[in-house]
């Protein structure tokens, strides 16, 4: 696939993922969810992975867990983590990975902790699980950590179940569980979306504060830009399965180089804004996962679209002066400096618009 | 936790009170009665006799009121036997203790095991073969099954009695003469419920919290026993509360007949053939008691083992 | 089924789950009907059992037909305890000096032996599969209907309505399934009724049908205050609909893959609870046959002729079991969280 991007400093990364694709097979037919996604994460580094639903994030996020396993699943290429393959690793090797490796906080933490058992508990299990310590010495660590996620009276929360906390402390739990064996890579799926906007600030604070003291690395997987603004280092978009475009944050942010990203940024509400009447939307809908179109899968939506995109662009590096910046448009630089452009920001060439 | 249990009573006597006024009109509707205590070639004279002395000439609901007071002051004395009918449950009812146990133990450990293997290996080869299995058992009428036990493995192999219940003082016979009505009570049950946790097992295999898990880094089998399985189980065991209750009220009705268990079953089936009014109502009363009491016991053990319900 | 021994509190749980189907999982085009064919289609072991089961209606339904040209006697003709039969060109006895019939000769005439009454238990297998069969089929017609009918009621009007249907659905609920079958059916077969009388060979379909009615109502009820506050039934009411049009013709299609799913259910669970009751004599009543009266005359001569058992046995638990996996076949397919999920 492509080479790997540079990174800010020598050491080797904490991870690798180098071509990774990975289909279903479902009774309507082949999902191809991740479709050639490759890139790297630094320690103390984090990774935004920027989608719609849909876009493979999720599933590219869990592979690396090795949660998308089954049956019906296939995979492709290589996720090398520590020393050790992902895709290809056994059972046993993974269960060792899971928790002190690579950890997990999920989307929706009202359905991800086992409703009959007490938070402490859960916790524990977490510890014990990977560390021979006795369950008086897990509890205390259980605090512990409850406490450094900001959960007020941690001792005896503990005792509580988890529909007695509130969505916002629940997550906390979650993250307290997945940092509680000090994983070097912590792996975040939409960790705030299913909360309010307080709650969403409060968490993101602990997970800035957690890299900081742990220096573990993070992925973040989102569709929200604006949590990837306030926390991520660099940036990976995906859309229908690939990785159409990454960078460092100010590449994307402000020298975007593929429609889509174009498109993503222009739909961000700016209270500085003056025409707040009018908030553009990417036209169309999202390819169906199970018939993508040929070439480039945002070419339906694109109003750029020429000829030449009925092939796949690589990814890869298009500027010379920008060594952090990858992405798959055929567009040539100048074409795309002046067609993303919109009105005075960034933004794709639409004609639907929506009411802000 | 007070009020949840009295309105459990309070419920369980609304029930109780419509079956048997339901039972008592049902009964009423065969017809004279009296007639047919007085035998078929009564007098005029010996039925209107044996009308008044069992109050039969009385209005239905004085009749309803006088049979029910019986009950439950101890002098319910069946018409056709003239032997108290409480004596009679109180003399069958170690049969359909020890029946409705034994099947229920053996019934709910298999079913958990065949269930979790079905679940486990769902789509491949164990779990067609357990479906086919379930989908057997579930279809055998319990007479017919305990009909062939009893032939071919009392009559012509001898290794069981041919049906009939001792008394625990003898535990050995006792043993034997249960092992095969356990079995065929129990089939029917296993091969439901191992269908009903396969299903709830697959469900649950894709909740967020079995995700969570998996994340967390236990074993296939840590994450099965502790969270998958603990979670499945919480409907089993309501369903097993339900139908001990009915059991235990005398609902084996068939296994008892076919096996001559000489349970509350089988004196309900005698009962009903005989239109033995004050048995039947006292073996109903019986039945609705021991489904409310089950059902609140599961209730309770519902909110036990899942810590999102409270009793209110 | 455990509703053959009791009254099986539980099966409506085991399928409560399956009905809830999520339009948007499904690709456009494709109604949710032409889905489950689909994936029944592959089903091949459900579709095995379907045919074993529709082969044996045919062939018990057809019994007048052509049963008397083969055997050259009819199911009630009892053959008096003279008469002989001829079995490898040796002359039997149809029953023997002490009352034991002659066994299956595998031959036109007597070809599952007879039972004591030398009545020809291959051609009583027929007409009495006819009889158990019609008793089932009536059956789970009159439960579907009425617990769809008050389920419905009950589940839309809420309030008085739900009140009654639902205590009565609970009285019934409270009494084991045999229990209530036996009564009911010894009452009709003692008394009667009014017009439902003992000798009325539907009278077993009727207790039946009766028995079953709160598994199916449950659920429905359920489904149907569930669906009465989504916004397709609003939009009804905004336009106009009167409430038995809403009943009807928005209502009922959304909650028609239920009462698809608990139809093979209830038929299964109703030919068994008929041979139980049967079985205890407040079923289907003598000289009429069926597979539960056959089993019972059966077993009155043990052990002796244990085959008249085994025969009608063994059909009803191939009828039943057909049904049950064939039953099994549909709500696998009905149910749209078999299909595979990207994200577990």
């Amino acid at each position: 696939m492509s080479e790997p991007a540079a990174r800010s400093n020598g050491d080797a990364p904490l991870l690798t993922v180098d071509g990774l694709k990975v289909s279903f097979a479902t009774e309507d037919g082949v999902v191809r969810a991740v479709d050639g996604v490759s890139f790297t994460v630094d320690p103390g580094e984090v990774v935004a992975i920027v989608g719609e639903s849909g876009s493979g994030k999720s599933v590219t996020a869990m592979t690396l867990m090795g949660l998308t396993r089954g049956p019906n699943a296939r995979f492709e290429g290589t996720a090398t983590f520590d020393g050790i393959e992902l895709v290809g690793a056994s059972n046993a090797q993974l269960q060792r990975i899971r928790g002190p490796g690579i950890a997990m906080v999920f989307q929706d933490p009202m359905s991800s902790l086992d409703p009959v058992y007490r938070v402490g508990a859960q916790i524990v299990e977490q510890i014990r699980a990977h560390e021979n310590v006795s369950k008086a010495q897990a509890m205390d660590r259980a605090v512990e950590m409850m406490e450094r996620v900001g959960i007020p009276r941690a001792k005896q929360r503990l005792r509580s179940y988890p529909h007695e906390f509130s969505g916002g402390m629940r997550q906390r739990v979650m993250i307290a569980m997945a940092l509680s064996c000090s994983p070097k890579l912590l792996l975040a799926d939409e960790p705030t979306t299913a909360l309010d906007v307080t709650i969403q600030a409060q968490i993101l604070q602990e997970m800035r504060d957690l890299r900081q003291q742990t220096g573990a690395g993070v992925i973040l997987v989102t569709h929200d830009l604006g949590v990837v603004a306030d926390i991520a280092d660099r940036v990976i978009v995906m859309y229908s399965g690939r990785v159409v475009e990454q960078g460092t944050l100010d590449d994307i942010f402000y020298n975007p180089q593929h429609p889509y990203t174009w498109g993503l940024l222009g739909s961000i509400p700016r209270i500085d804004d003056n025409r707040a009447e009018k908030l553009p939307a990417i036209p169309g809908l999202p390819p169906s996962v199970l018939r993508a179109p040929k070439g480039c899968h945002f070419r339906p939506r694109c109003p750029h679209a020429f000829d030449k995109c009925v092939e796949v662009p690589e990814l890869e590096r298009r500027q010379p002066d920008v060594p952090t910046s990858r992405d798959r448009c055929w567009l040539s630089v100048p074409d795309k400096k002046r067609l993303r452009v919109v009105g005075e920001r960034i933004g794709l060439e639409t004609t639907e618009t929506v009411g802000a | 936790m007070i009020r949840f249990i009295v309105r459990r009573i309070v419920a369980a006597f609304f029930v109780m009170i419509a079956v048997t006024i339901i039972t008592f009109l049902l009964l009423a509707a065969t017809g004279n009665q009296a007639a047919r205590l007085a035998g078929k070639n009564a007098t005029q004279q010996q039925i209107h006799q044996i009308a008044a002395q069992y109050g039969l000439d009385k209005p239905i609901y004085v009749q309803y009121v006088k049979t029910m007071k019986n009950i439950f002051t101890g002098k319910a004395y069946s018409y056709t036997q003239n032997i108290n009918v409480l004596q009679e449950v109180k003399h069958d009812y170690p049969a359909t203790l020890s029946l409705a146990f034994g099947a229920g133990i053996i019934w709910l450990g298999l079913s958990v095991l065949f269930g979790t293997l079905a679940a486990v290996y769902a789509g491949r080869t164990t779990d067609r073969v357990l479906t086919i299995l379930s989908m057997a058992g579930v279809s055998f009428p319990p007479f017919f099954l305990g009909a062939i036990f009893l032939y071919f493995l009392g009559y012509k192999l001898g290794w069981f009695p041919l049906g009939g219940y001792v008394g625990l003082s003898d535990p050995w016979q006792w043993f034997k003469h249960l092992v095969l009505p356990w079995i065929t009570l129990s089939i029917l049950f296993i091969g439901f419920y191992s269908r009903v946790l396969r299903s709830t097992i697959l469900d649950n295999t894709n909740e967020d919290y079995v995700r969570t898990a998996h994340a967390k880094g236990l074993t296939d089998g840590q994450v099965l026993r502790r969270h998958t399985l603990r979670n499945s189980m919480i409907p089993i065991i309501s369903l097993w509360g339900l139908d001990m209750g009915q059991l235990l009220g005398g609902a084996a009705i068939l296994t008892d007949s076919v096996f001559n268990l000489q349970g509350v079953g089988q004196l309900a089936a005698t009962a009903i053939a005989n239109l033995d009014v004050i048995t039947i109502m006292v073996i109903v009363i019986l039945t609705a008691f021991a489904v409310v009491l089950l059902s609140a016991i599961v209730d309770i053990l519902y909110a036990v083992l899942d810590p999102r319900i409270r009793l209110a | 089924m455990a509703a053959a021994d009791t009254a099986g509190t539980s099966f409506s749980d085991a399928v409560s789950g399956s009905y809830d189907s999520d339009a948007q999982d499904l690709p456009p085009g494709v109604g949710p009907w032409k889905l489950a064919w689909r994936r029944l289609r592959r089903n091949k072991v459900a579709l095995f059992f379907g045919f074993i089961f529709v082969l044996l209606v045919v062939v018990c339904l057809l019994a007048p037909v052509y049963a008397h040209d083969i055997a050259h006697t009819s199911p009630n003709a009892e053959a008096g305890l003279t008469a002989t039969v001829k079995v490898g060109g040796k002359v039997k006895p149809v029953v023997n000096s002490i009352g034991i019939p002659i066994g299956p000769t595998w031959h036109a005439k007597y070809f599952f032996g007879a039972d004591i009454n030398g009545r020809d238990t291959a051609v009583r297998l027929l007409y009495g599969g006819r009889n158990s069969l019609e008793i089932g089929a009536v059956a789970t017609i009159i439960t579907m209907v009425l617990a769809t009918f008050f389920g419905v009621l009950a589940g839309f009007y809420r309030g008085w309505w739900d009140a009654v249907i639902t205590r009565f659905a609970d009285v019934i609920w409270a009494y084991p399934a045999v229990l209530l079958g036996i009564t009911l059916g010894t009452v009709f077969a003692t008394g009667g009724i009014g017009p439902i009388h003992g000798t009325f060979l539907l009278a077993p379909a009727i207790v039946v049908g009766i028995v079953y009615i709160p598994y199916v109502l449950k659920p429905v009820r359920a489904q149907v205050l569930q669906l009465r506050e989504r916004e397709f039934i609003d939009a009804a009411r905004q336009q106009g609909l009167s409430s038995t049009q809403i009943m009807f013709r928005e209502l009922l299609p959304n909650i028609s893959s239920t009462i698809v799913v608990f139809m093979p259910l209830i038929l299964a669970n109703a030919i068994l609870l008929e041979a139980g009751l049967s079985y205890l004599g407040a079923g289907v009543q003598p000289p009429n046959p069926s597979w539960g009266t056959m089993i019972a005359e059966g077993l009155q001569p043990l052990p002796a002729a244990f085959s008249n058992v085994l025969v009608p046995g063994f059909m009803l638990v191939i009828a039943v079991m057909s049904v049950n996996i064939f039953g099994d076949g549909v709500r696998d397919a009905l149910d749209p969280r078999a299909k595979v999920r990207i994200a577990r």
